[in-house]
C-alpha cells in the first residue's frame, strides 16, 4: 500500500524533495554521487543533481523567486503560479517550484516576460484579496504584501467592484488556537498538505470549484492537532492567524528573542516576541536538529500561562495558616532558619518539571553543604544497575534528527505524539517517506501513522530481549539496518521498571551490536520533562519515594507541581519551602514560598531529551518580586551560613562544566557510549515481568495541560474543552 | 463667500456620496460546505444495496492495490444513483469507508465536480441547456414551458417533489438545440409543445422517447443531405496523368 499519492511519490523520492534528508548520511551508506547538470541561472552558471527544480537550482545562487504555495518542507503543489519564471527556448514561463533543472537551461529570473508573468499572477490573486491589510494581524509579515510591493504593478485596474465584487467566503471555527478569515485565502493550499503530511489529520481539503473553491473542513468540523499552530506560520496571508494573539501587537512593535521551550522534552527552540515586558506569542526557531521549523500547540500557546498564577511576591505562612506576602528579607530568613535548624539527614530537595540547570546544581550543591545528600527529582528512574551513571541509559542516543534515517522503530510505553510531538512528527516524515515501519507495545493510541500493536504487555519486552519471542517483530528487528528502540520514561516508575530498563537495554544493545553501521545506536528512553536530564546529570536522585519514606523534616521544592510530593506524604510537623514561578501543586502545599522566574524570564541553561543543552534568553523580566531561581538559592545558601561559592552567571556555568562539559556545550550533544556496560551491570536486573504497559497522555485532550504553566494557560483550557467538544459532535 | 458656495456644492453631492457603497451578491447555486438538514446529516444510515455492492466489489477490482482510490467517482456516482439521484453526506462516509480514505478527501471529489448533487432533488432532474447554441434556438421558452408544466424554478424542486431543474451550460448537443436531459436521457430539437408532452409523460411516470423531436434520426441535416450527396470517388481521384499507370 502507498502511504502517499503517487504523484506525490514520485516527486518525494527525486533528490531535491529529500534535500533536508539527503544531507544526514550514515556510516554504511555510499552515496553514489550523480552527475550533476549545469543551468544557468541570470547567465550564473550552477551545477545542480537531475531532479532539482529551478527554484532551488536558483537558490543556490542566492537568487530567491518569489512563490506562495511553495514550501520546502511539503509536496510540491505548483498552483499559486507566482514562481513563474522566463526560460529560454521555453514558448510560454514555467512554474519554478515544479520545473525540474534540464541541462544547459537558460533562467532568467529578471527579465521583461518574467516580471509581467509575476505582476500578472499578482494581479489576479488581488483581485480576490479583500484590502483589509489595516485591520488584518498578518500585516507586516504577510508575504502576499511583501511581494506586491516587490513584484506587483503599481496601480489598479480593478473595477469589478462595481459589478460582480469581491468574492467573499465564509469562515471556518476550526478550533480555539486557529482564527479564520478565509475571504483573505489565496488558495495555496500549503495548510491542507501540513495537516495532511506532517500532522497526519486529513480534516483540511478544498471544496468546490473556480472561483467557488474554499478552503476548509466542508463539514463542522474543528482542525484538532497537537500540531496545528504551525498552518499559521504556513499561511502566506492574514487567512489562518493566531486566535489568542489576535489584534494584539504588529510584528514591529515587538523585541524578539531567541529561546528554548521546555514544556515538553525536546527543546524546540524558540523565538519569544514581547512588547512592555509582556509574552504576546512564541514562535518556532528553525533548528534541523531538533523542530526543524515547526513548534507544537502546547509550546506555543501556553505562553499566555505566563501571565496568570504567578507568584509574585515571597510569602510565609502566618500564625493562622495563611500564606502571607513578606519581604524578601523576612520570607530568606525563616527559609535560612528551618534549614538550619534540620539535622541534615531529615532534609529533602526536589526538583521540578521545569527546573533549569543552574538552579539545579546551586541546589544541589547548597544541600551538600548543609550535609545533606538528599536531593531528588520528581520523575523516577531505577537506580539499580548503572542506575543514571551512565548518560547513555537515559537519553534518546539516536537523536531527534537521526530518527528520520531509521527503517524500523519500536515504542515500548510511549504515546510519543503527546509526549514528544515533533518526535513523532520526525517518525510520521520517515514513514512517509521513507517506508519506515513502527511497532508499539503498550496501550492503543492514535499516532496519527500505521503501526503493529503488539501488545501492551511487559512480557512481550522480555521475549523479545531475549529472543524467545514468537513475533514477527523479532524477525523484522533484527533483519533492520538502522532499528530505533524508544523506551517511555513513564515505565519506569513501576516496580518493573528496572527490569523493563534491563531488558530494553538488551533488545537494543543485542541489535547494535549486530549492526554494519557502528555508529548507530539503538537505545532510547524518552523522558517527559525538560528538567530531568539536566538534573540526572548533576547527579540527582530520581524519584521521591524513599526519601520521603524516611520523614523529612525540611523540603525544598525547587518548581516541584506535578503533585508527587504531598502534604499527606509529610509529617506533621515538616516545613515546605517553594521555590517556583506558578501557584500550583507545589505552593499551596508551601510554608515558605520564594517566587522565581518561568523559562522565558531568566538566562539559564536546559539539556534535551537527547543531552543537548541549550540556552533561554531573558525576554522579559521577572513579575513583581520573583528572581531568578540560582540567585535566590545563592542569596538563601548565604543568610543560612553555608556561602555558595560563584556569585555570577559565568561562575555558575563554570561550576556547571566543573560537574559536566556537556552541561555548557551549547547546541552540542555528545555521542554517548558505554552502552556494553550499562548492559552487563543490568544483567542481574532481568528478572520476569508481568505488567501491562500504560501511558498518561493517551487522547489529545490529556496533552495540553501537563505543568504548571500550561496548567494555569486559559488558551490550553479552551483547547481541552474544545476537544471534548468535538467528540460529542456529529463529524 | 467663496467656502459658503462651497459647502453649498457639497450639500447638493452630499446625499449620494454618503450613500453605503455595496455590491451584487455573486453566488454559486449550490453550497461549498455542509450544513445538516433533516434529509442530509451523518446520522441517516447510507449502506450499498447487495446488488450495488457486488458493483462495488467489481469496480474495486478494477484498480490495482494501493490505487484504489481511483474508484472514488464511479462508487460516489453508483451511491448517487442508488439514492435516487443525488449524494447525501452519509454515502460520502460511506465512500470513504470503503476505500479507506480520510473523509475530507471524498467531499472534495463530492463537491469539485457538478454532477454530484448534494441536496435532495426530484425523481427527474431536468437539465436545461442555456448556453448560446440552445438559447438562439430558443431554450428560454423550452425552459419557461417546464417551469410552467413543473410548478418549478431552476434549483429547486417541484411542489410534488418529482421534478428539479438545473440551468446547465453546453452538453454537447449544439446540432439538436434546443435540448434538455432528463437523469440519464437527452431530449432534443425540442418545442414547447414536445416539452410540455415530455414532463407530462414523466408526470405519469411513463418514459417519454428520447432522442431527437424533429424526425431526425441523430444529427444529420432535416432536409436530407446538402452536401457530399454524390457518389463517393473512387481510388486515384484527381491524380494527374503521368502518375497514373
Amino acid at each position: 500500500m502507498l502511504r502517499q499519492p503517487l504523484t506525490r511519490a514520485l516527486a518525494l523520492s527525486s533528490p531535491s524533495r529529500v534535500a533536508p534528508l539527503a544531507a544526514r548520511r550514515f556510516a554504511d551508506q555510499v552515496q553514489a554521487q550523480p552527475d550533476k547538470v549545469e543551468v544557468f541561472i541570470d547567465d550564473k552558471p550552477v551545477y545542480v543533481p537531475p531532479g532539482t527544480t529551478v527554484l532551488q537550482a536558483a537558490a543556490e545562487v542566492g537568487v530567491e523567486i518569489p512563490r506562495f504555495c511553495y514550501h520546502e518542507r511539503l509536496a510540491v503543489a505548483g498552483n499559486c503560479r507566482m514562481c513563474l519564471v522566463e526560460v529560454e527556448k521555453s514558448p510560454k514561463p514555467v512554474a519554478a517550484c515544479a520545473m525540474p533543472v534540464m541541462k544547459g537551461m537558460r533562467v532568467k529570473t529578471n527579465s521583461d516576460l518574467t516580471r509581467k508573468a509575476r505582476e500578472g499572477v499578482m494581479e489576479f490573486l488581488l483581485v480576490n484579496h479583500p484590502l483589509d491589510c489595516p485591520i488584518c494581524d498578518q500585516g507586516g509579515e504577510c508575504d502576499l504584501q511583501d511581494q506586491s510591493m516587490a513584484f506587483g504593478s503599481d496601480r489598479s485596474r480593478f473595477t469589478d467592484i462595481h459589478f460582480s465584487g469581491k468574492r467573499a467566503v465564509e469562515d471556518k471555527d476550526v478550533g480555539p488556537l486557529i482564527k479564520t478569515i478565509m475571504t483573505r485565502c489565496i488558495h495555496c493550499t500549503r495548510c491542507i498538505r501540513f495537516a495532511s503530511e506532517v500532522a497526519g489529520i486529513d480534516d483540511l481539503g478544498t471544496t468546490g470549484r473556480g472561483t467557488d473553491m474554499q478552503v476548509g473542513t466542508y463539514v463542522e468540523k474543528m482542525f484538532l492537532s497537537e500540531l496545528s499552530g504551525n498552518v499559521i506560520d504556513l499561511c502566506p496571508v492574514g487567512a489562518l492567524t493566531s486566535k489568542p494573539y489576535s489584534f494584539a501587537a504588529r510584528p514591529w512593535e515587538t523585541r524578539r528573542i531567541d529561546s528554548v521551550d521546555v514544556l515538553d522534552p525536546l527543546g524546540s527552540n524558540i523565538v519569544v516576541a514581547t512588547r512592555t515586558n509582556e509574552v504576546l506569542r512564541i514562535l518556532p526557531r528553525t533548528n534541523e536538529e531538533i523542530n526543524e521549523e515547526w513548534l507544537s500547540d502546547k509550546s506555543r500557546f501556553a505562553c499566555d500561562g505566563l501571565k496568570r498564577q504567578r507568584l509574585v511576591t515571597p510569602m510565609v505562612k502566618d500564625s493562622r495558616g495563611n500564606l502571607t506576602p513578606v519581604e524578601w528579607e523576612d520570607a530568606i530568613v525563616a527559609a535560612a532558619r528551618a534549614l538550619r535548624d534540620c539535622p541534615s539527614d531529615k532534609l529533602l530537595a526536589v526538583a521540578g518539571d521545569l527546573a533549569d540547570a543552574e538552579s539545579l546544581v546551586a541546589l544541589k550543591d547548597f544541600v551538600n553543604r548543609l550535609g545533606s545528600e538528599n536531593t531528588c527529582t520528581e520523575q523516577f528512574f531505577p537506580a539499580e544497575g548503572s542506575g543514571t551513571d551512565l548518560r547513555s541509559s537515559y537519553l534518546l542516543n539516536t537523536k531527534i534528527a537521526n530518527v528520520e534515517g531509521a527503517d524500523f522503530v519500536l515504542l515500548i510505553g510511549t504515546n510519543v505524539r503527546f509526549e514528544a510531538p515533533l518526535l513523532n512528527a520526525r517518525i510520521r516524515k520517515a514513514f512517509i517517506h521513507k517506508e519506515t515501519d513502527v511497532a508499539l507495545i503498550g496501550p492503543k493510541v492514535d499516532l496519527t501513522y500505521d503501526y503493529t500493536h503488539v501488545g501492551d504487555s511487559a512480557s512481550l519486552v522480555k521475549d523479545l530481549a531475549t529472543g524467545t519471542s514468537s513475533n514477527e517483530i523479532l524477525k523484522r528487528l533484527e533483519s533492520a539496518k538502522r532499528p530505533v528502540v524508544i523506551l517511555g520514561a513513564d515505565q519506569l516508575k513501576t516496580e518493573e521498571g528496572a527490569a523493563l530498563l534491563a531488558y530494553t537495554q538488551e533488545l537494543a544493545l543485542r541489535l547494535q551490536d549486530n549492526l554494519q553501521d557502528k555508529e548507530w545506536k539503538v537505545l532510547n528512553v524518552l523522558q517527559r520533562t525538560a528538567s530531568q536530564v539536566a538534573a540526572l546529570d548533576i547527579g540527582y536522585r530520581p524519584g521521591v519515594g524513599a526519601a520521603l519514606a524516611a520523614g523529612p523534616r525540611v523540603v525544598y521544592l525547587l518548581g516541584a507541581d506535578s503533585g508527587i510530593v504531598t502534604r499527606e506524604a509529610l509529617p506533621k510537623d515538616a516545613v515546605v519551602i517553594y521555590q517556583g514561578h506558578h501557584g500550583d501543586a507545589g505552593a499551596s502545599i508551601a510554608d515558605i514560598v520564594l517566587p522565581g522566574a518561568a523559562y522565558t524570564e531568566k538566562r539559564a541553561t536546559y539539556v534535551n531529551a537527547e543531552g543537548r543543552a541549550q540556552q533561554t534568553l531573558v525576554a522579559v523580566t521577572p513579575p513583581g518580586l520573583a528572581r531568578e531561581d540560582w540567585k535566590i538559592i545563592r542569596a538563601l545558601s548565604e543568610v543560612a551560613g553555608a556561602g555558595l561559592p560563584y556569585d555570577t552567571l559565568d561562575e555558575v556555568r563554570e561550576r556547571l562544566n566543573q560537574v559536566s562539559p556537556a552541561l555548557v556545550a551549547y547546541g552540542d550533544v555528545q555521542p554517548n557510549n558505554y552502552f556494553a556496560q550499562a548492559r552487563a551491570l543490568a544483567k542481574s536486573l532481568q528478572k520476569p515481568v508481568s505488567g501491562k504497559l500504560d501511558v498518561q497522555l493517551k487522547q489529545l485532550e490529556d496533552y495540553f495541560m501537563t505543568d504548571a504553566i500550561s496548567r494555569a494557560s486559559p488558551t490550553m483550557a479552551k483547547c481541552v474543552q474544545a476537544v471534548l467538544k468535538q467528540k460529542t459532535a456529529p463529524y | 463667500m467663496l467656502s459658503s458656495l462651497r459647502s453649498g456644492v457639497q450639500f447638493l453631492w452630499r446625499v449620494p456620496s454618503r450613500a453605503l457603497q455595496t455590491t451584487s451578491t455573486l453566488q454559486h447555486d449550490s453550497l461549498f460546505v455542509h450544513r445538516d438538514t433533516l434529509e442530509d446529516n451523518s446520522s441517516i444510515p447510507f449502506e450499498f444495496s447487495p446488488a450495488n455492492q457486488k458493483r462495488v466489489d467489481a469496480l474495486l477490482a478494477i484498480y490495482p492495490e494501493g490505487h484504489k482510490r481511483g474508484a472514488m467517482i464511479p462508487l460516489l456516482d453508483l451511491a448517487q444513483r442508488q439514492n435516487g439521484g443525488w449524494l447525501p453526506i452519509s454515502a460520502m462516509h460511506k465512500v470513504a469507508e470503503v476505500l479507506n480514505l480520510p473523509r475530507m478527501r471524498v467531499y472534495e471529489v463530492a463537491t469539485f465536480y457538478t454532477m454530484f448533487i448534494r441536496r435532495p432533488i426530484g425523481k427527474y432532474h431536468v437539465q436545461v441547456c442555456t448556453t448560446t447554441p440552445c438559447w438562439l434556438r430558443g431554450s428560454d421558452v423550452v425552459l419557461n414551458a417546464i417551469k410552467e408544466a413543473t410548478g418549478c424554478e431552476v434549483g429547486g424542486n417541484s411542489p410534488c417533489g418529482k421534478f428539479s431543474i438545473s440551468e446547465v451550460e453546453c452538453l454537447g448537443a449544439c446540432v439538436n438545440a434546443p435540448m434538455i436531459q432528463v437523469n440519464d436521457d437527452y431530449y432534443e430539437d425540442l418545442t414547447v409543445e414536445d416539452t410540455k408532452e415530455i414532463i407530462d409523460k414523466l408526470k405519469k411516470d411513463e418514459k417519454p422517447m428520447p432522442g431527437p423531436r424533429s424526425g431526425r434520426f441523430a444529427s444529420e441535416p432535416l432536409g436530407g443531405l446538402t452536401s457530399l450527396t454524390e457518389e463517393p470517388t473512387g481510388p486515384g481521384f484527381g491524380l494527374q496523368d503521368a502518375l497514373k499507370s
